[in-house]
């Protein structure tokens, strides 16, 4: 293209989106039948690159509709929409073992749209592109709020949806990696729950000195939201990823002050001592050390940890006493702990007790541990911080990215179904607004 | 007025209802895309109010409301369910938006528009239980949400131009370019608008909102036809832009000015050109303060109406036959779309275009007019969901006198001529400035 004649021009609608919403990608004012690579970029908080791109070719009247077109090629083919983030991976030359997790979650996803011309797989930062274009993709809704919580010795963070409510409540548990992280609970916020994300794993939020936080503080966070005045204190939920459905499952069967409405469990099991403080799940855990594997790249794989499910019932949640809905979203390619297994045995146990009208399981072909919010980039791999030991070592997570990615969206998406007929008792499930 | 959550203390837990399920998608859009607004949960065949409440710079308050019933399953679907009553009535997926008007004991003469496009118009939606006219701000919601509308796209930047003597403030998309350009142009209210521009800007044009008109007496002196195309020349020469792919869009005053450009200047020869609300009745030749001196002359045909808002549009008629005294439209060699609306009680655009079509005939360059005109359509015709007015405040730059201007139109035929004009001026600016594009591409 040049001399004087004016670039392609792209088209990203809406450009300002929450990051569950679709867009569409429309390239325009090519010459017809050019190969083309459309990229997007992203800078992440961590000061990395994640990329993404799919070879096209402009139909005679010079256009490529990403949601309409095949890709012939690239990190992602055939028609995938949202093919340009799912399919993300760190640029080559970056430092091994990267996740993509936006911690500041009152500011945007900045993607960065290019197109290119001919097909490209690398070098995209040494060529000068067509065309550009700016999506921002946020977690929060405009005017959710954030509000930050250290009362009652609790570490965490509320998210408020806008106006008066009163709304359903959500206690919002992540795995064994801790710290705290808020997007999940930024996205249900604005999604209409007052969601509570709440840190758990940092030592220092324990009181009294010991290891981990007893189960009263769970029973405080809890108590937190069905006190709150905007919160409809008997429709509040746990959501609970990898150690945090332990947490979740602990706490609906065993504890007098946890009810929740409705359950949903990622990732997660039920294998854990019975009516035990975390520091007695990890002690557990531990004793199962031995059975850590490593693939061959010398990646952990922590599923075995938990295996054999034990039939001693003492070694595991009596799911049999559960009393609300329980949905369990499963990757049959978990490598990080081993939710089919455990998935399987809950089933067997409510069964037997009665309670399997409660039960929904959703199992995915192909995916693996890290069940995110849709779109977000499919990692096997990453690094992970052992909380006590303070070490570092790359887990094997598991799945394929095209699964992987397509159960995350499918997995969201009843999620929220779920969630709202539970806790807002949506009757009849009227489709939401698609863009 | 407190319009986040107004956090009254409940009593807490047990039997509360829960409230129903309120969605607008996209929660942020440009103010040129529609909306989704649902309500769900509510109990079958429920009454209630879909309120949009909006807290101007200006700090004033402006609302807009529909009467619903929901549906068998307790839902309102605002793009497909008739309201029944309201600011607007019938099946409008954005009346919240265009029929916005200042809340009761707002101070008369108001008008919304956007000076900081770096930031969003803020929009509240709300759902109220019952049809209610009056008094949203003492009654509890039963639900709130919140949009963001905003006039600027991710990655484009604002720059300010202060060259040559020449004021405006560019707005660049994002990417390498070469992109085409806007020169966009306001009217006789003077000052420097940014949110057209911006809008522009945002679907893939350079665009450069041009001041031309300050309070400021002195400067007034020097603007004469030199001053615009400099202006045109600035923009034609930025490195990102595409030099043979400039086009002119003028509102009121403005159009006369890009009229002018494009019949007389040697040196500004844009590709196309768009007039809203605009008149080729202009004197040739004679500086902006000359301009003024006449039109003061003129300003005595002009008459009040009933309210005492002031009535421009006897001031050019009738069209003069004189050729110094309208621009000879005749000379115009590039595509030229015309947008005027019927109900224009500010300026003669009508009549003015009716002659310009004779003109054109005449000298046989009518094949490049296009004429877009509305009925029941005011002088005022913004980007698409901009609230319409009949009348507003304004300050008249020749004698700084504070009258209300009355702009004309319909609230409903105005804001349908609205979001059909853009269209259309987006597709003629995307047709002559970049290729045809398909039609999935519209918005």
């Amino acid at each position: 293209m040049a001399g004087k004649e004016p670039c392609p021009l792209i088209v990203v609608r809406p450009s300002r989106c929450i990051v569950d919403e679709k867009f569409l990608v429309l390239v325009q004012n090519l010459p017809p039948g050019l190969a083309v690579t459309v990229h997007a970029l992203i800078h992440s908080e961590d000061d990395d690159f994640w990329e993404a791109f799919g070879h096209y070719i402009s139909d005679d009247r010079g256009c490529v509709n990403v949601a309409k077109d095949a890709s012939i090629g690239g990190s992602y083919d055939g028609v995938e929409p949202m093919g340009l983030l799912w399919s993300m991976k760190p640029i080559p030359g970056s430092r091994p073992g990267l996740r993509l997790r936006k911690k500041e979650v009152h500011t945007p996803l900045v993607v960065n749209i290019s197109v290119y011309q001919g097909h490209m797989n690398e070098r995209f930062k040494d060529t000068r592109a067509l065309a550009c274009a700016v999506a921002e993709r946020w977690y929060m809704a405009p005017g959710v709020q954030r509000v930050g919580i250290t009362t009652n010795g609790l570490k965490g963070t509320l998210f408020l949806p806008p106006g008066a409510g009163p709304f359903p409540g959500l206690l919002d548990l992540w795995g064994g990696g801790g710290g705290l992280v808020e997007y999940r609970s930024a996205l249900l916020a604005s999604h209409g729950y007052v969601s509570l994300a709440l840190d758990y794993m940092t030592p220092k939020t324990s009181g009294n000195g010991t290891q981990h936080v007893g189960n009263d503080y769970f029973e405080a966070a809890f108590r937190l939201l069905q006190e709150h005045p905007q919160v409809c204190g008997d429709r509040i939920a746990m959501l609970g990823l990898s150690f945090g459905t332990s947490v979740a499952l602990g706490m609906a069967v065993y504890s007098p002050v946890i009810k929740p409405k409705c359950l949903v469990s990622v990732s997660g099991s039920h294998v854990m001592p019975v009516n035990g403080s975390l520091s007695d799940v990890f002690a557990e855990i531990k004793k199962n050390a031995h059975n850590t594997r490593h693939d061959e790249e010398n990646r952990i794989i922590w599923r075995d940890l938990l295996l054999p499910i034990p039939d001693d019932p003492s070694k595991k949640v009596d799911v049999g006493r559960i009393q609300c809905p329980v949905l369990l979203l499963v990757g049959e390619d978990d490598q990080n702990w081993p939710a089919s297994e455990s998935a399987e045995d809950m089933r067997q146990m409510m069964e037997k007790a009665g309670n399997s009208h409660l039960l929904t399981i959703a199992s995915y072909p192909g995916t693996g541990h890290l069940i995110e919010p849709p779109y977000s980039p499919h990692i096997r791999a990453s690094n992970f911080m052992v909380a006590q030991a303070r070490t570092k070592v790359i887990v094997l997570w598991g799945g394929q990215t095209v699964p992987h990615s397509k159960a995350q969206e499918d997995a969201w998406q009843k999620t929220l179904v779920f969630l709202e007929d539970h806790l807002y008792g949506t009757k009849h499930r009227c489709p939401r607004p698609q863009n | 007025m407190n319009v986040s959550a107004d956090v009254s203390l409940r009593r807490s837990a047990s039997s509360m209802a829960v409230c129903p399920v309120l969605s607008v998608q996209p929660t942020r859009a440009l103010v040129d895309e529609k909306f989704q607004i649902v309500v769900r949960n509510l109990h079958p065949k429920q009454e209630v109010t879909v309120h949009s409440l909006h807290h101007s710079e200006d700090k004033d308050y402006w609302e807009a409301f529909g009467h619903y019933i929901s549906d068998e399953n307790g839902t309102v679907t605002v793009m497909e369910d008739a309201s029944r009553g309201g600011t607007y009535t019938g099946t409008e997926p954005m009346g919240l938006l265009w029929s916005l008007r200042p809340i009761p004991g707002s101070r008369h003469g108001l008008r919304m528009r956007k000076k900081n496009v770096l930031s969003p118009m803020v929009v509240n939606i709300s759902v109220y239980k019952g049809h209610m006219n009056q008094g949203f701000s003492e009654e509890a919601a039963l639900a709130t949400v919140v949009t963001e509308r905003w006039y600027l796209a991710p990655g484009v930047q604002r720059v300010d131009i202060r060259e040559q003597g020449v004021k405006g403030t560019l707005f660049i998309p994002p990417g390498p370019g070469l992109f085409p350009a806007v020169l966009d142009m306001w009217g006789g209210g003077g000052g420097l608008v940014e949110y057209r521009a911006a809008l522009l800007a945002s679907h893939g044009f350079v665009a450069l909102a041009l001041q031309y008109l300050t309070p400021n007496k002195e400067r007034t002196l020097d603007i004469e036809t030199g001053y615009f195309e400099m202006a045109y020349h600035i923009l034609q020469s930025l490195p990102q832009v595409s030099s043979d792919r400039v086009a002119v869009l003028g509102l009121s005053f403005g159009a006369s000015v890009t009229l002018t450009l494009a019949a007389y200047s040697k040196t500004a020869k844009p590709r196309c050109c768009v007039c809203i609300s605009g008149s080729h009745v202009h004197p040739v030749n004679k500086t902006l303060f000359e301009f003024f001196q006449l039109m003061n002359q003129s300003l005595a045909k002009s008459r009040i109406d009933e309210n005492n808002h002031v009535i421009w549009r006897d001031v050019i008629l009738p069209i003069p036959t004189e050729p110094d005294l309208k621009v000879d439209v005749g000379k115009i060699k590039c595509p030229l779309l015309v947008v005027i609306a019927q109900d224009d009680q500010s300026w003669a655009t009508v009549e003015s275009t009716e002659d310009m079509e004779q003109i054109m005939e005449r000298s046989g360059n009518r094949h490049l007019l296009t004429v877009l005109s509305y009925p029941d359509a005011g002088h005022l015709i913004e980007p698409p969901y901009t609230p319409h007015i009949r009348f507003s405040n304004f300050i008249n730059q020749h004698n700084r006198e504070k009258v209300i201007m009355l702009w004309g139109g319909q609230t409903k035929p105005h804001a349908d001529a609205q979001e059909d004009a853009w269209e259309k001026i987006l597709l003629f600016l995307q047709k002559h400035l970049y290729q045809d594009i398909p039609p999935e591409a519209k918005l």
